[in-house]
């Protein structure tokens, strides 16, 4: 299963849970599964960056989540 | 991935594009827009840092002959919502309240009412005629101060974010963010020595030469086109499209040649009220701010307190670092205090440490971003706890970092894996570098200090045309602040396989090309990049089904080699191979002109590292600073245009010197800036610096087609650190502070 790590700032969403492991094929899939078993934290997450075996997105959709995946939540990177 | 040898194009460094255009003057900067019957705008002022607007009455300054528009934040709409778009570059309600302020002022230079009139005479006269009644109130100004519980309040309804219980009081704090790994008590346990400091560093400035300028026009379908000096035209038409509450498609953006961003040019300050203006005119409004207001009144950097612990072994283990520190925001939420955290720590391979970031409002013009937002101040202080470690066990600081440097494998602070990185690749250079093998100067003192920038991708759009007689039009939204021009030349080059002089790269405007997010976060070279590619790819494509269709054979029967359609091998066909000017020849009868295109959402771009070193000296008697050499080190990827990329590192290492050794902001009691130019603000000046030493090591990034790192933010990182620990050494001194200025200096050794 993949493993699914949140930042502190997200752990009044997931109830102080830093760490989960899901199955899901893409982040979409990932979001959902968040969605339902902690409604309201899309919110939250959508403001964040996640890191996906390493390469940090901004605005993650599709990407692949395999089975021995590490994902990261992470704050939001900007740039001058 | 081929080597960068491979390369024909990729590696060399032609003239650049918009060279001889600047140095005749023939380049067009946003205040050399001029049309007809243009009024000129300008912005009214708080001359208080913090106070309560009660009225703004502009009626006097409208009756006045040759004013055609007056306008205060009640002419604005209210309900602007939502981030920023792109970076992450905050609400946009702050935004919009930030360039026209509405029921308070929160810093000295706010503006509170604009004018457009025929002169600038006239419009500063109306200036003078608009009444404003304000409450002032106390102003707050220090960051920790500002923290405490009993500090006056700039916004009595913010609630700090990110803690794990709501508080119940509000707070100048707007968020935290911590970071934390491993065990930092038991780390600290198994040092043999440890460092801890607090490092304070003042708001400092961008320092772009040109200051911010628009002209807008609104025509009678209430449409709107505004020519302007940005990083991003296609968010500075999201931001006033939300913060007037217009259509996208009622706004058209066209960005001038800028004259330098470093991040400040990522939002917006004067457009949307030139576009307000004009509209209630009926003519074009041109603004442009004076080098006062841009430091009064535009992004600086935060201000920052950084307190740092680290304990090594006496082999130079790093076993636990801890770290706290507190950004001024300035009037709004929005201090990078995420990055500023993530990067602290991120050269070293690290298992425990923890670092607890503030967001701090204050009554300061609300920071932008300024190149590796977040990165220098918290850097800053480790690089020096790092040097003080070294000192302490007897280690080169070079090894000290080589002991302790992340790789490819290495868990970043903020999570992932390292990918590859050239970190180690780095120091080893520094530490074979001619210039660290050579003894330092008689009375000199030499600091070394490292630097680190994740780099982004976002999105970005590019497409290619080809002309009839196969020379190569790109088109891009990405403003050219650092010569991405040139480089996307160079990779549509070596794509295509043409000559570099057959192509050329323009900026489009907002409705001719396809969405672009800002250039920023060291992402125009790596994803814009990638995107011609791609688009390059395209015509490629293009290229061999014409071929195909024009020889009869299958597609996949050609291939594409040195500028030209080729039968693949093994393919018995006798056809003379294909330019791009003999496709467009035939173009008419097998599909028309050749146009390629891309856009994506870029990912992979690669953490980029450096290494500083540098030897200065000290005059103890009026603490004058003379840099004498300074090498810079950084991983570049791969260097597209060399040149550039060297160009990237001498002036992010200006500025990062400037801030070391002198620029910041200089508030008086009631908060007004006592140093509001370049007379009093002092950027280097070339006579200030030595040349800079350059040194870029190519580790290709993998997710890239040729290896691009963007490369132009970590060149700041590691100055500031470098020059506090050569002053270190030259004078005996650890002087915790910036900048390190004669003044500052003096009294550092006085109190010894």
């Amino acid at each position: 299963m993949a493993r699914i790590v949140f930042h502190d700032q997200l752990l009044p969403a997931t109830n102080g849970e830093r760490e989960i492991e899901v199955t899901v094929e893409n982040y979409r899939d990932l979001l959902v599964v968040l969605e339902a078993r902690w409604p309201g934290i899309g919110e939250r997450l959508a403001k964040s960056a996640v890191a996906i075996d390493g390469q940090i997105y901004q605005d993650a959709f599709l990407e692949p989540i395999a089975a021995n995946s590490e994902v990261f939540f992470m704050s939001r990177i900007e740039g001058g | 991935m081929a080597e960068a040898v491979d390369y024909k194009y990729i590696g060399t460094s032609p003239v650049r594009p918009d060279g001889v255009d600047k140095v005749t003057g023939r380049a067009q900067f946003a205040a050399d827009q001029n049309m007809p019957n243009t009024l000129y705008g300008k912005i009214l002022r708080s001359p208080h840092a913090h106070a309560n607007i009660k009225s703004v009455d502009v009626s006097k300054a409208l009756a006045m002959e040759g004013v055609y528009a007056a306008v205060s934040g009640a002419d604005f709409p209210g309900g602007a919502r939502g981030k920023v778009g792109g970076e992450g570059g905050g609400d946009i309600g702050d935004v919009a309240r930030n360039i026209m302020a509405r029921d308070k002022a929160l810093y000295h230079g706010h503006a509170v009412a604009a004018v457009a009139a025929t002169s600038l005479t006239i419009a500063d006269a109306a200036l003078a005629m608009i009444d404003v009644e304000y409450e002032t109130l106390a102003p707050v100004l220090d960051v920790v101060a500002a923290m405490a519980a009993d500090s006056p309040l700039l916004d009595a309804t913010n609630f700090t974010k990110n803690l794990p219980e709501t508080p119940d009081k509000p707070s100048n704090i707007a968020s935290v963010t911590v970071l934390t790994r491993g065990n930092v008590d038991e780390g600290f346990e198994q040092a043999d020595v440890t460092v801890e400091g607090e490092y304070h560093i003042p708001m400092a400035h961008q320092g772009y030469i040109e200051p911010h300028a628009c002209t807008a026009t609104v025509n009678e379908e209430g449409k709107a086109t505004v020519w302007c000096s940005t990083q991003g035209h296609f968010e500075f038409r999201s931001m006033t499209s939300k913060i007037l509450d217009w259509k996208v498609g009622d706004l058209k953006f066209i960005p001038a040649e800028i004259g330098g961003g470093f991040g400040g040019k990522t939002t917006v300050y004067l457009e949307p009220v030139a576009v307000l203006l004009s509209k209630l005119a009926g003519r074009p409004v041109k603004m442009m701010m004076s080098r006062e207001e841009v430091f009064r009144a535009t992004g600086p950097t935060s201000g920052s307190v950084c307190r740092v612990k680290v304990g090594a072994k006496k082999d130079g283990t790093i076993t636990a670092a801890k770290a706290w520190l507190a950004y001024e925001a300035g009037a709004f939420a929005g201090a990078p205090i995420g990055p500023g955290a993530m990067a602290i720590f991120a050269p070293y391979v690290l298992e425990n440490f923890h670092v607890e970031a503030h967001d701090v409002l204050v009554n300061k013009p609300k920071v932008a971003a300024y190149r590796a937002p977040g990165a220098p101040q918290s850097m800053h202080a480790m690089e020096i706890a790092l040097d003080d470690i070294a000192r302490e066990i007897g280690m080169d600081p070079l090894d000290l970092r080589l002991k302790n440097a992340a790789s490819e494998g290495t868990r970043a602070p903020y999570g992932p894996k390292f990918p590859a990185i050239g970190f180690k690749e780095c120091l080893e250079a520094a530490k074979a570098h001619p210039n660290y093998t050579a003894p330092v100067p008689e009375g000199a003192g030499r600091g070394v200090a490292a630097g680190f920038w994740f780099n982004i991708g976002m999105q970005s759009s590019a497409e290619v045309r080809i002309n009839e007689d196969g020379t190569v039009i790109i088109m891009e939204g990405n403003p050219d602040i650092g010569g991405s021009r040139a480089s996307m030349c160079l990779m549509a080059a070596e794509t295509l396989g043409v000559d570099y002089e057959r192509v050329k790269a323009y900026i489009g405007d907002t409705e001719s090309t396809g969405f672009c997010n800002v250039t920023g976060g060291s992402r125009t070279t790596f994803a814009t990049g990638m995107a011609v590619v791609q688009a390059c790819e395209d015509i490629i494509a293009q290229c061999k089904a014409r071929a195909a269709a024009t020889w009869g054979v299958d597609e996949d029967q050609v291939e594409w080699e040195d500028g030209q359609a080729i039968p693949a091998p093994g393919v018995n066909a006798d056809v003379t191979p294909m330019s791009l000017a003999d496709v467009m020849a035939s173009a008419h009868k097998t599909g028309g002109p050749l146009l390629g295109r891309a856009s994506l959402n870029a990912s992979g771009a690669g953490a980029s590292f450096s290494v500083n070193f540098v030897d200065l000296m000290v005059d103890k008697e009026t603490g004058k600073v003379d840099v004498l050499a300074f090498t810079a080190i950084q991983d570049a990827g791969t260097a597209i245009h060399p040149a550039y990329v060297e160009g990237q590192m001498q002036g992010g290492a200006a500025q990062g010197l400037g801030w070391a050794l002198n620029e910041e902001y200089i508030y008086d009691a009631d908060g007004v800036m006592e140093n509001a130019g370049f007379l009093d603000y002092r950027v280097p000046v070339a006579s200030d610096l030595p040349m800079i030493d350059c040194q870029i090591i190519e580790v290709p990034n993998p997710r890239h087609p040729y290896g691009v790192r963007g490369v132009g933010e970590t060149p700041i990182v590691a100055p500031l650190a470098a020059a506090a620990n050569a002053v270190r050494a030259a004078t005996g001194v650890r002087i915790n502070d910036l900048p390190l200025s004669p003044p500052n200096i003096l009294a550092a050794i006085d109190s010894d």
